[in-house]
């Protein structure tokens, strides 16, 4: 049976610790969460994200006051209403557009840092694959999100993705007119979207979150050369004030206090673009009303899919979809390919070195092979060599991290 | 410093990948080619008309035929603009204009344009050559198998020879100017066939207000009938322009304007002929209705961003005290 002390202060410190361990919280999750000193900036980029999301909920929240989910009035709702009668409706949107469009730059920023500095492995997998599931809840969101302005390029994008679900030469065309609630995207779609976007796939992403957070508790967060740190030792030396001989740091205030500088420097950036730079995130063909007997010249999706898309897109339908299958679920494996025994980052582990930036390049070559116009053949064949590389890639990891030597501690 | 050389190569990929989805994808995809796969340059000539690109046009499609007609079309326009123009012998001249342009009534698939400020938001080169032949200086010839269909066709017989026209353009560019506001110059130049729903202005110009519904319907009646005469005589109902300044860049807002052909080959809208300033005009309007916020985000931005330098500073001092004492 618990004490509960009569004379404590209602909602004081001892009152409150009394009740749901306040002192405790503060302990595990804050004052004596230890974080390696061994960092750089990119450790900051998980807090960043956090904070985006942060600011695309708050932004959310003030569009869904006057958005309108009906195929009649979606368009007219986000570009009259928000754009012209709603005072400061226009900041929110374009907030709202440049904070989903870098939230995947990040997004992907935080995801090659982990595959650098090897964040991924000996105890740190489900970290990795919880973070996996935050990307594909990401990605779900970013698309039903896309289909609400309903515009030229949220109408044909949706008829694109759904019709992906007919599996080829599979014709389940039943599954994609279950999926839409209609042969073609209309209304009964919109609305499914709609509460996608504002319920459900948030919900999910929230949970992840703290799912993402608890993964890493334990564990640790990885540090700059892969270090395996004694953290009871280190977290001694540092409550004796040895904070020059300890090799960790409290997350807060020490960590935080890099993490809000970090913030900073991205919001400064993250304003610019939203004020004088944000057309990138807000593509000109979804300013034209969706109209299903008028499909655009190029449909492509934004940038943060492209490379994906780019693996469909070379080869026949079948082949194609079993490339992007494939491609969708790739890195989900990572924590179990890369078979080397070392924890370090990439510029020591030799061959995993060169792996790491032929997937970066690319994945940038992707990137911009999907936007560009397929029927220029150069285009096209520097498409599908870069497709079929990406998908050598996962073999190549094994082949490389099997034969990986053991780096030696202190070497 | 490590940490300045990650975060270049960081700023390096993403600039990278920016150049080569936005720019570059663009640039690739707007692309025109000829026949023989040479890329097709569109630019701005300045909204100044003398027949070149027109000119080039029939080179490209090879018809000697028309490059010859079109050539001295288009000379005998430059012609007529070295003439000097008689405003007060243009006046008896433009009365026969206002027949038409003054009926407010459809006629031919149009209602035939206000011309109150056609000296100011048009330009010189263009009244002369769209007297001369309206198909050909509209660039829309390809449409009629004699020119002298175009709705306007009968202006030939009105205005007989160089002078009469050189007279009636002094007359417009003297008496027919004035001050000229974006709205009047939008629904001078565009109105007949482009409504602007944001704007509340359809094909027939401002929705007045009615007391009884059953007015207001019979008003919206109206306008459907004119909208389908527009759609009848264009092919289809020429979109409405309420966010169009978002939806297409400037530059091909400003070739396609000059020259629509440039942009959209085989399109119906014919070239508008707006001057430089009768541009600058149209588009304020454009950018009223489709993009509002544009001069309240030039006032907002620095203020954001300021208080964004101030935060980072402060947060950088905070972060410099914590870990002052680390190594």
């Amino acid at each position: 049976m618990a004490h509960f002390d009569d004379k404590a202060m209602p909602f004081g410190n001892k009152w409150m610790d009394e009740r749901i361990g306040l002192n405790t919280l503060k302990r595990v999750l804050n004052t004596e969460y230890w974080i390696p000193k061994d960092i750089n900036f990119l450790w900051a980029m998980g807090m960043v994200l956090a904070a985006t999301f942060g600011i695309l909920v708050v932004s959310g929240i003030f569009l869904l006051m006057y958005y309108k989910p009906d195929v009649n009035l979606a368009f007219d709702s986000v570009n009259y209403t928000i754009m012209s009668e709603v005072g400061y409706g226009w900041f929110w949107r374009h907030i709202h557009g440049v904070g989903a469009s870098i939230v995947f730059l990040i997004i992907y920023i935080h995801m090659f840092t982990g595959i650098y500095y090897g964040s991924y492995k000996r105890g740190r997998e489900l970290i990795w694959l919880s973070g996996m599931g935050l990307f594909v809840a990401f990605s779900a969101e970013a698309f039903s999100g896309y289909m609400l302005p309903w515009g030229q390029m949220s109408y044909w994008a949706g008829m694109v993705i759904t019709n992906l679900f007919s599996g080829g030469s599979l014709e389940a065309y039943g599954l994609v007119e279950w999926i839409r609630g209609d042969y073609v995207p209309g209304d009964a779609y919109l609305t499914r979207f709609f509460m996608l976007h504002v319920l459900l796939i948030p919900l999910a992403i929230i949970g992840l979150i703290v799912l993402h957070f608890g993964t890493l508790r334990l564990p640790h967060v990885n540090n700059q050369e892969g270090a395996d740190i004694d953290y009871k030792e280190s977290a001694e030396l540092w409550k004796a004030g040895k904070k020059k001989e300890s090799k960790v740091i409290p997350f807060s205030p020490v960590f935080l206090s890099k993490d809000l500088f970090v913030m900073g420097v991205y919001f400064i950036i993250f304003f610019y673009l939203v004020f004088y730079n944000f057309e990138f995130s807000m593509d000109p063909v979804n300013f034209d009303p969706a109209d299903g007997l008028k499909t655009p010249a190029h449909i492509y999706p934004e940038w943060y899919f492209l490379w994906s898309y780019e693996i469909l897109r070379p080869f026949s339908k079948d082949i194609g979809l079993i490339a992007f299958g494939i491609a969708q679920i790739a890195f989900v494996f990572l924590p179990f390919a890369d078979r080397s025994p070392n924890v370090a980052p990439a510029h020591k582990r030799g061959l995993f070195n060169i792996w790491f930036w032929v997937l970066l390049i690319d994945m940038i070559v992707l990137t911009a092979m999907g936007k560009l116009p397929p029927t220029d053949p150069v285009f096209a064949m520097i498409g599908l060599v870069s497709a079929v590389l990406f998908l050598a890639m996962g073999p190549l990891l094994v082949l490389i991290t099997m034969f990986e030597k053991k780096i030696e501690k202190g070497a | 410093m490590r940490e300045l050389k990650i975060f270049a190569i960081v700023a390096f990929f993403s600039l990278l990948t920016y150049y080569l989805v936005e720019p570059y994808a663009h640039h690739e995809m707007h692309k025109k080619v000829d026949t023989e796969g040479n890329e097709i340059h569109s630019e701005s000539h300045g909204f100044k008309y003398d027949g070149k690109p027109d000119i080039a046009e029939a080179h490209r499609a090879k018809n000697k035929a028309l490059v010859e007609s079109k050539t001295a079309f288009w000379a005998d326009v430059a012609k007529i603009g070295q003439l000097k123009g008689n405003a007060s012998a243009g006046q008896s001249h433009f009365a026969s204009c206002a027949g038409c342009h003054d009926a407010n009534v459809n006629m031919g698939g149009v209602i035939p344009p206000v011309l109150d400020h056609a000296g100011a938001i048009y330009d010189k080169n263009y009244l002369i050559a769209l007297i001369k032949d309206p198909a050909i200086a509209s660039n829309i010839d390809h449409k009629y198998k004699d020119t002298g269909n175009h709705p306007m066709g009968a202006i030939k017989f009105m205005m007989p020879d160089d002078q009469s026209i050189a007279d009636v353009v002094a007359y417009m560019l003297e008496h027919k100017a004035g001050e000229v506001t974006p709205k009047e110059a939008y629904e001078e130049a565009c109105m007949r066939c482009h409504a602007v729903r944001y704007g509340k202005l359809p094909q027939l110009g401002d929705t007045p207000k009615f007391k009884h519904e059953k007015d207001s319907l019979a008003h919206k009646i109206k306008v459907i009938e004119e909208q389908d005469r527009v759609k009848a005589y264009m092919g289809k109902l020429p979109p409405d322009l309420s966010i169009m300044i978002r939806a297409r860049s400037e530059h091909f807002m400003k070739t396609f304007v000059e020259n629509p052909q440039s942009q959209l080959a085989g399109t119906s809208m014919p070239r508008v002929g707006l001057s430089a300033e009768g541009y600058e005009k149209v588009e304020a309007y454009m950018v009223s209705t489709g993009d509002p916020s544009k001069a309240k985000r030039e006032a907002v931005g620095p203020w954001v961003i300021l208080f964004f330098v101030i935060f980072t500073i402060l947060a950088y001092l905070w972060k410099k005290s914590q870990w002052k004492d680390l190594h």
